[in-house]
């Protein structure tokens, strides 16, 4: 009996007994398909919050003016006005400064917004064209402030999708409209994208406006409130940090980082978290991976167990016709195998619809990593190779009569 | 043709040993026709089983055929069984949801009879048993007659030394037994040497030897009619 024919065999026992075929290739679709399906959607998961995190700006430094150790009372912090454009055009153009990509000048202060009917306070923030950079803002229509809206002073605004609706109402288009910013109005060219948030953090509550508009027009002022900062990596940034802090310190002739007039907040908190989160994540979608295994797992042995210990009278019967333990332990070998092979295919067309249907039905990004199919496949083929082999083997190992009287 | 000598077999079950059987000799001479009978525990299966070759003596030679299968391999014993012997079980045995052709074929796919010759062999048989018309039939479709003869076609394919029948008729009617029993006196005179079990008196007559095992011993042996006691 050579191999060709032991496959013809194999596959004639398999069409055979359908039924029984058909559940123990069930036992293994499922299997594969959860696991599929659970690493799939557990990858979305990690990638949508890590990326929602980072779009916070994980590379991002923010200069505030102010030194919270001056003298005996320490100011509020944002109420000193040491922080000017020049600091901020020095920060962008100095040799020194190696490790910055953006610098983002700020002045921002909450203020009365209105239109025809409606009113509400808000954050008006002065910004210069980068800032949507630097802080990963996003328009779901119109514009941002450009170039041109600085050196033109033009009254124009991009408002926050809150403000928005507060003004204009819910699902209100709002660019081409105008509302009133103290005693000026604006135009509105952009509305940015929803980003969450809440309180002071809230960034959906907020309207933005050209730099010099804002200092000279709105509040009238000439200094900043803050200055941003984007840093070419996330590696950089203490780096960065030292560079701005010792340039800042001798344009203000300052000698004792002691006495800095200035702070720099660096986002490492967002760093951390950002990396404690994918951390959390990572050992969340093993502990996935690994249940999901054991359960698809165990389905796939049970299954094999079943059927094939339930064929040891037959087993019994071959052996009495003539087959030797060789040929039977083959013959299950590679039934067993091409259940796994056809099961596994079927499996990972299951398993990525499922993450497919599932992922657009919750609004996770759909994620599939060839080495979560290749763990499934290769694992569940593993287990039911080797439960479809065990028992064909001691089953083979019986005297044929003791085979034949299994009960 | 089959000799053994001082045969016995014990099981173990737990602490309790059973014996089947006990210190069995006797020899079958090629062309005979004999039949084994004996009461429900008497050790008449087991001693079937190790003519077989589908079980092992506890103790004992037995040799088949100028062979000793008590010394044998495991692979080795599956080509005796093979080449050697056609075994009938009482419950056919068959391989269920597959025609009556494949099943008779499937000890010449083990054996290494060439495929274009198996069908050919397979059809000689199943019409031999007088199933020429269902070589197609599913075995399952059969009745249990029908079944029992695909049966014995199956044991009779690979041409062996010896066919041995455990209880054929046990489970069929007894219009279908005398023809299972006709097929079986076509084949003793046909030059087949045929072991047979049964506890029914009238299918033992169709056989030329009747041996009587009690308790696991021979009681009686002899030709039919003129049986000889034998003392342990």
């Amino acid at each position: 009996m050579d191999f060709s024919e032991l496959i013809i065999e194999s596959i004639g026992t398999l069409t055979v007994n359908k039924l029984r075929t058909g559940l123990a290739a069930l036992g293994i679709v499922i299997g594969i398909a959860s696991v599929i399906a659970l690493i799939s959607l557990g990858q979305a998961a990690s990638e949508s919050v890590t990326s929602q995190i980072q779009s916070l700006g994980a590379n991002l430094l923010t200069v505030m003016p102010g030194s919270p150790r001056s003298g005996a009372v320490r100011g509020a912090i944002g109420g000193v006005t040491t922080l000017t454009n020049e600091d901020a055009q020095a920060i962008a153009e100095s040799p020194q400064i190696t490790t910055i990509k953006n610098v983002s000048p700020e002045f921002s202060r909450r203020i009365q917004v209105t239109t025809g009917g409606n009113n509400t306070n808000t954050q008006v923030i002065g910004v210069v064209p980068v800032y949507s950079q630097v802080h990963k803002i996003t328009l779901t229509t119109g514009s941002f402030i450009t170039q041109r809206d600085i050196d033109s002073l033009s009254r124009v605004a991009v408002v926050g999708p809150q403000v928005a609706s507060t003004l204009f109402g819910e699902g209100v288009d709002p660019v081409g409209q105008t509302m009133r910013i103290g005693s000026q109005t604006f135009t509105i060219i952009g509305l940015t994208t929803s980003k969450g948030g809440s309180g002071f953090q809230n960034q959906d509550d907020i309207v933005y406006v050209p730099l010099p508009v804002a200092q000279k027009v709105i509040f009238g002022v000439n200094y900043l409130a803050s200055i941003g900062l984007e840093a070419k990596s996330a590696d950089l940034m203490v780096d960065a940090q030292n560079e701005v802090g010792y340039l800042l310190l001798s344009r203000h002739n300052l000698s004792d980082p002691g006495s800095a007039d200035f702070m720099i907040f660096s986002q490492q908190d967002i760093l951390n978290t950002v990396s404690s989160a994918t951390g959390t994540f990572t050992a969340l979608l093993s502990g996935i991976a690994a249940i999901s295994l054991l359960v698809g797992g165990i389905g796939i042995m049970n299954i094999m167990l079943v059927t094939v210990t339930e064929r040891t009278r037959e087993i019994g019967l071959r052996k009495a016709l003539g087959a030797t333990k060789r040929i039977l332990v083959a013959q299950f070998l590679i039934e067993a195998s091409m259940l796994t092979i056809v099961g596994g295919f079927i499996g990972m067309i299951l398993g990525i619809f499922i993450s497919y249907i599932l992922s657009s039905f919750i609004s996770l990004p759909f994620i599939i990593s060839i080495q979560s199919i290749l763990l499934a496949i290769v694992v569940s083929s593993a287990i039911g190779i080797l439960f479809g082999w065990y028992p064909a083997r001691k089953a083979s190992n019986l005297q044929p009569i003791e085979a034949l009287r299994y009960e | 043709m089959i000799k053994i000598s001082h045969i016995s077999k014990v099981y173990k079950m737990d602490s309790v040993e059973t014996v089947a059987l006990s210190n069995i000799s006797f020899e079958i001479k090629k062309g005979e026709f004999v039949a084994i009978m004996g009461p429900s525990g008497s050790g008449k299966s087991t001693l079937m089983h190790i003519l077989g070759a589908l079980d092992l003596p506890t103790q004992g030679e037995y040799i088949l055929d100028g062979e000793n299968v008590s010394r044998l391999s495991d692979d080795d014993l599956a080509g005796i069984r093979n080449r050697k012997i056609g075994f009938v079980f009482q419950a056919y045995n068959l391989l269920p949801r597959i025609t009556a052709l494949k099943n008779v074929m499937l000890p010449m796919v083990y054996g290494g009879v060439p495929k274009k010759e198996r069908e050919g062999q397979a059809q000689k048989y199943l019409e031999m048993v007088g199933l020429g018309n269902r070589l197609h039939h599913m075995s399952n479709q059969l009745s249990g007659g029908q079944q029992q003869r695909v049966a014995i076609a199956r044991a009779l394919v690979m041409n062996p030394a010896i066919v041995l029948a455990d209880e054929p008729t046990g489970n069929i009617a007894s219009i279908q037994a005398e023809e299972i029993m006709g097929i079986f006196q076509k084949l003793n005179k046909e030059g087949h040497t045929i072991v047979m079990i049964t506890h029914e008196h009238d299918i033992a007559q169709h056989a030329k030897r009747i041996i009587h095992i009690r308790d696991g011993k021979i009681v009686t042996d002899g030709k039919n009619g003129k049986q000889k006691k034998i003392k342990n």
